[in-house]
């Protein structure tokens, strides 16, 4: 059996991430990041008509990066798994149109990447493919018209919101042998406390993170000292001081190895508020930051416990309240 | 509203002292001032027509057409999101305001074409204004009338 306890699966031949391919906008450009990713756009409509034309573009260009970078042949990808943030998840179908790929089309809001990448890793472990992309793009301009303002509007924001981040991010997994490799897997439950503030999405999001995180402990017998870095997505500064708590209440002290992809994301001097969020947000920190200093030896173990919020304007308008999700994925350099 | 469960409740009350508190007094001051100036600047343009031989009366429908100019210009050019988000309200309340709310979602939307891009969406924002600000005229305006009888 693959499976652990109620919601774990340990790969029996952990499927190895054997390239990446991260794009991010110009602001993303500035932040804490910038060495790490493969291409930062000078303007973030790159040179395309309408903003979701420039998000679909930098997610196939992801792709095609981490294709590149894997040394894997095109015709030798079997699947492309791919998910954004907009309407019946246009970006990565309109990328899928132009990559001629196999394709599964997912949605786990910012959760999205490790969601694709649990998926791809069992496919890859279940012996359904040898090489498969997963992948996620968002992109600022796309998500605040579908979601908030007009960008022009003069309002402003609240100390809780968090900033989308604009960027793509895609791995190859396969079943060659090389590090980092994915070696456990949690798939998080949805997860409601009662939050309805699309502006405070972090608060929303921490105690998904939370309940997969205890989930992951209990069913792997695994504790904090098994991970150098424990990596939740896009829980922004106020959701990771809640996750930090609310683990510390059930007995985990996570805080030495703990940190939040919307928290390094950018500098606090970039007025991003509470910090960064979007599909892209834990993706680009996987696939860029995360991966290279794996590769470097500088961490060897990590548990990214990527967050999504599973709501839509149309649910927030009617009052409803927000449900949440996190999967867990461990990248270990065996 | 959905009704919360007493978890969902505690949840409530352990996250809301977590979350950080808008600097309530930073932003009166700021829309104190920038309101007050672009006010001054509406009364500079009224004077000068008055100065110019219309009543104040007549003053007001040309300096509200050049403030309306105004805030739509500086939305345009990218530059009235800039100065809302020092000002707040400051910037949202006059009219140069209300012009930004209307500008900004009919650029916004320009790509998904002139009738149900610009058009539909030109009121997204200003549309409940309109619709409560001029419905709870008329009502104010009936009772004055009725008292007044």
């Amino acid at each position: 059996m693959k499976k652990l306890g109620s919601q774990t699966i340990k790969f029996e031949n952990p499927p190895s991430i054997i390239g990446t391919g991260t794009i991010v906008g110009p602001k993303e450009g500035q932040g804490r990041f910038k060495e790490y990713y493969d291409l930062i756009l000078k303007d973030s409509i790159y040179q395309e008509k309408s903003w979701e034309k420039a998000e679909t573009k930098i997610l196939k260009e992801a792709v095609e990066m981490a294709i590149k970078n894997s040394k894997v042949p095109t015709d030798k990808i079997e699947y492309l798994i791919a998910g954004d943030l907009l309407n019946q998840i246009v970006s990565a179908g309109f990328a899928a149109r132009e990559l001629g790929l196999p394709f599964l089309g997912i949605y786990g809001a910012c959760s999205t990447i490790a969601q694709g990448a649990l998926l791809g890793s069992m496919i890859v472990d279940g012996g359904f493919a040898e090489n498969l992309v997963a992948a996620v793009s968002s992109h600022f301009c796309t998500a605040e018209r579908q979601f908030r303002f007009p960008l022009e509007l003069g309002n402003q924001r609240k100390p809780t919101s968090q900033w989308t981040v604009t960027g793509a991010g895609a791995m190859v997994i396969s079943s060659q042998i090389q590090n980092p490799r994915i070696t456990f897997a949690t798939v998080g439950k949805v997860i409601d406390m009662g939050e309805a503030d699309p502006n405070d999405m972090g608060t929303a999001m921490a105690p998904a993170a939370v309940d997969t995180i205890l989930r992951h402990f209990q069913d792997t017998g695994k504790t904090p000292d098994d991970y150098d870095l424990i990596l939740t997505g896009d829980l922004g500064s106020i959701g990771k001081d809640i996750a930090e708590e609310l683990l510390k209440q059930k007995g985990y002290d996570i805080s030495n190895k703990y940190s939040d992809c919307g928290v390094l994301i950018f500098y606090p001097e970039q007025d991003v508020h509470a910090g960064a969020s979007g599909c892209a947000c834990a993706a680009v920190v996987t696939c860029g930051y995360i991966y290279k200093e794996m590769l470097n030896g500088k961490y060897n173990r990590v548990l990214l416990v990527a967050t999504g919020a599973l709501m839509s304007t149309t649910s927030t308008q009617q009052g409803e309240t927000i449900p949440c999700i996190a999967h867990a994925i461990s990248i270990e350099n065996l | 509203m959905p009704v919360l469960t007493k978890e969902q409740q505690d949840y409530k009350r352990f996250a809301k002292n977590k979350k950080p508190k808008p600097p309530l007094l930073k932003n009166m001051i700021m829309a104190f001032i920038v309101g007050g100036i672009i006010c001054t600047i509406g009364q500079i343009i009224l004077n000068f027509f008055v100065s110019r031989g219309l009543t104040p009366g007549q003053a007001g429908g040309p300096t509200a057409i050049i403030m309306v100019f105004l805030g739509s210009f500086l939305t345009g050019i990218g530059v009235y999101d800039k100065i809302g988000k020092y000002a707040g309200a400051g910037s949202i309340v006059p009219i140069t305001g209300f012009a930004n709310s209307i500008v900004s979602p009919a650029m916004e939307f320009k790509r998904e074409g002139f009738v149900f891009g610009v058009a539909a969406k030109m009121f997204v924002v200003a549309g409940p204004v309109l619709v409560y600000g001029i419905s709870s005229a008329t009502l104010i305006g009936l009772i004055y009338y009725l008292l007044n009888m």
